[in-house]
């Protein structure tokens, strides 16, 4: 086991931690503190998100990611750390990033056309123009013809895509999804899992994704970061080049597979 | 699944018939109580008389439902918005339920005199606090996550009440509603007892002085009759407004 570990260290390119001070990133975070009470969930915290890049947290559930989004989101204040954004030092990145979760958060007493377009009539943008962004975002993501179906009327794999059309109504280009899959049965999310590269490929976007879901993030990463639980650290931080879409019978990611389950478990 | 109905029907016309048979079997004057078939009679025959009151007395009861929802809308909202003066006005909102109204009705016909003031006033009071209350409980009720995704939009606070919190709020605020109207007959009544010209509850005294029970009896089912058709209204209304009935439709998940 040991000798295999090592060889993914070469084949994987494995990162040093001075590694994320390099280059041009759209998010940086330096030092980032948290603690609740008498819990430390984070402890000089550090992650760089570079600029399209597609970049998966994976860890023990209850380590910390969600509370991550919310200090980033300046939902919940850090206690300590600094957050940069494009170059420049801010609180927070709310109103820079758009966020997706496991709950789709739609409206029950909007159609998902409104919902989606929530974000343009809050921003007070032209109705005319988002509304047509709004539904060729509809036709793209295979929702074309639900427009004004209320939310309870459509499947759980049609709500998350609501959910993901309103995220890209938002004209920013972070976009934070926090186990945006999870609660979705396998095929449905295995659709919703390309649906995702397309905010990389087609609409530029930057993406820092929480999962559980192993293979899931090892067809989506550009980088893959393994985190330990309390406080939370980066484990290890994996750089993956294959071009996408990627399928899971490729031998490397296979292998990949095998060492990060094992460095997950090792955790517990 | 219509079977509650038919039971409930059923025992409604056990209960009459009930009373209809003791009555004749012994003899009972109309004057102590009259027999239920003779009470309808009396309140479809004199429909005319009953009416023109009944109208005054519906007319209080809506005015003061106007009232107390001008009231009681703006204040929810300013109870939910600073929390400060919520603290400082709930002892008010608890005494004003605390006190039982028909403590000061002999008060505010003293103030605003044996006309309609008094008694809308009374039904406002009455039906001030559930709707308060129970909007208030609405707009506390919305979860964080929504409120946090308005946030991150970037809504302000008459964004979030429109487009998230008053939606969300509308079922329980029927709730109050309901409630409310309910009892506001209840309000406008006790103040005509007190001291009207007109108005049902004036009948009623009328009618109890000259010991014709069955014209008491028949406006008591005249004010019955207003109120289910209020408590139907407000239901209708809700079933048009409130059309999502989201109560089952958002699963509480954990946060993962
Ligand atoms: N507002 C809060 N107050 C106190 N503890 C919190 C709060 N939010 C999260 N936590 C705790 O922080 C830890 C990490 O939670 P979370 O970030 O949701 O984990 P993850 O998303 O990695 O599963 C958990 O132990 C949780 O109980
Ligand atoms: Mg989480």
């Amino acid at each position: 086991m040991d000798a295999i570990a090592k060889n993914h260290s070469l084949s994987f390119s494995l990162l040093s931690e001075h590694n994320t001070n390099k280059g041009i990133s759209i998010l940086r975070v330096v030092n980032l503190t948290k603690r609740f009470d008498d819990l430390t969930i984070l402890e000089n915290f550090n992650l760089t998100v570079s600029p399209n890049g597609f970049t998966v947290l994976i860890g023990p559930s209850g380590c910390g990611k969600s509370t991550l989004f919310d200090l980033l989101t300046g939902v919940v204040p850090k206690d300590n750390g600094a957050i940069t954004w494009n170059q420049h030092r801010v609180d927070h990145v709310g109103r820079n990033a758009a966020y997706m979760q496991q709950k789709d958060l739609l409206l029950p007493w909007f159609s998902l056309l409104e919902n989606a377009m929530l974000p343009a009539r809050i921003g007070k943008a032209d109705r005319v123009k988002s509304e047509i962004k709004a539904r060729g975002l509809f036709e793209r993501l295979g929702l074309a013809g639900f427009e004004n179906y209320r939310p309870d009327k459509v499947s759980g794999g049609m709500r998350q895509r609501c959910a993901l059309v309103r995220t890209l109504m938002f004209e920013y280009d972070l976009v934070l999804l926090d186990e945006p899959l999870s609660a979705l049965d396998a095929i449905t999310r295995y659709s919703l899992q390309s649906l995702l590269l397309l905010l990389q490929s087609d609409f530029g976007k930057s993406i820092l994704m929480i999962t559980h879901d192993i293979e899931e993030a090892l067809l989506l990463a550009d980088e893959l970061i393994v985190l330990t639980s309390a406080p939370m650290r980066i484990r290890r931080r994996f750089t993956l080049a294959s071009p996408k879409p990627r399928r899971m019978n490729d031998p490397f990611l296979i292998d990949l597979k095998e060492h990060v389950l094992e460095l997950l478990q090792e955790d517990l | 699944m219509k079977y509650p109905a038919v039971f409930s029907m059923a025992a409604i016309l056990l209960f009459l018939f009930l009373w209809e048979g003791a009555c004749r079997y012994y003899q009972v004057q109309d004057f102590i109580l009259p027999v239920p078939s003779r009470i309808l009679t009396v309140a479809i025959t004199r429909s005319a008389l009953l009416a023109p009151h009944a109208g005054v007395t519906a007319l209080e009861v809506l005015v003061g439902i106007l009232i107390s929802l001008a009231v009681a809308v703006p204040l929810a909202i300013l109870m939910f918005a600073h929390p400060s003066v919520e603290k400082a006005l709930s002892p008010f909102l608890i005494a004003s339920q605390a006190v039982p109204v028909f403590a000061i009705a002999p008060l505010l016909v003293v103030w605003l005199g044996y006309g309609m003031a008094s008694k809308v006033l009374m039904a406002a009071v009455i039906i001030f606090f559930p709707i308060t209350v129970n909007l208030l409980q609405g707009f506390k009720s919305c979860d964080r996550e929504y409120r946090v995704l308005f946030k991150l939009m970037g809504a302000d606070f008459w964004q979030s009440l429109r487009l998230l919190l008053w939606p969300w709020a509308l079922p329980h605020f029927f709730a109050g509603l309901k409630v409310g109207v309910a009892v506001a007959t209840i309000g406008a009544v006790i103040g005509e007892w007190v001291g009207a010209q007109k108005g049902l509850g004036f009948l009623m005294i009328q009618f109890n002085a000259r010991l014709q029970t069955d014209l008491v009896f028949a406006a008591i089912l005249w004010l019955s009759l207003m109120g289910i058709i209020l408590w139907f209204i407000v239901g209708w209304l809700e079933n048009k407004i409130v059309r999502w009935k989201f109560e089952n439709k958002i699963p509480e998940k954990d946060r993962n």
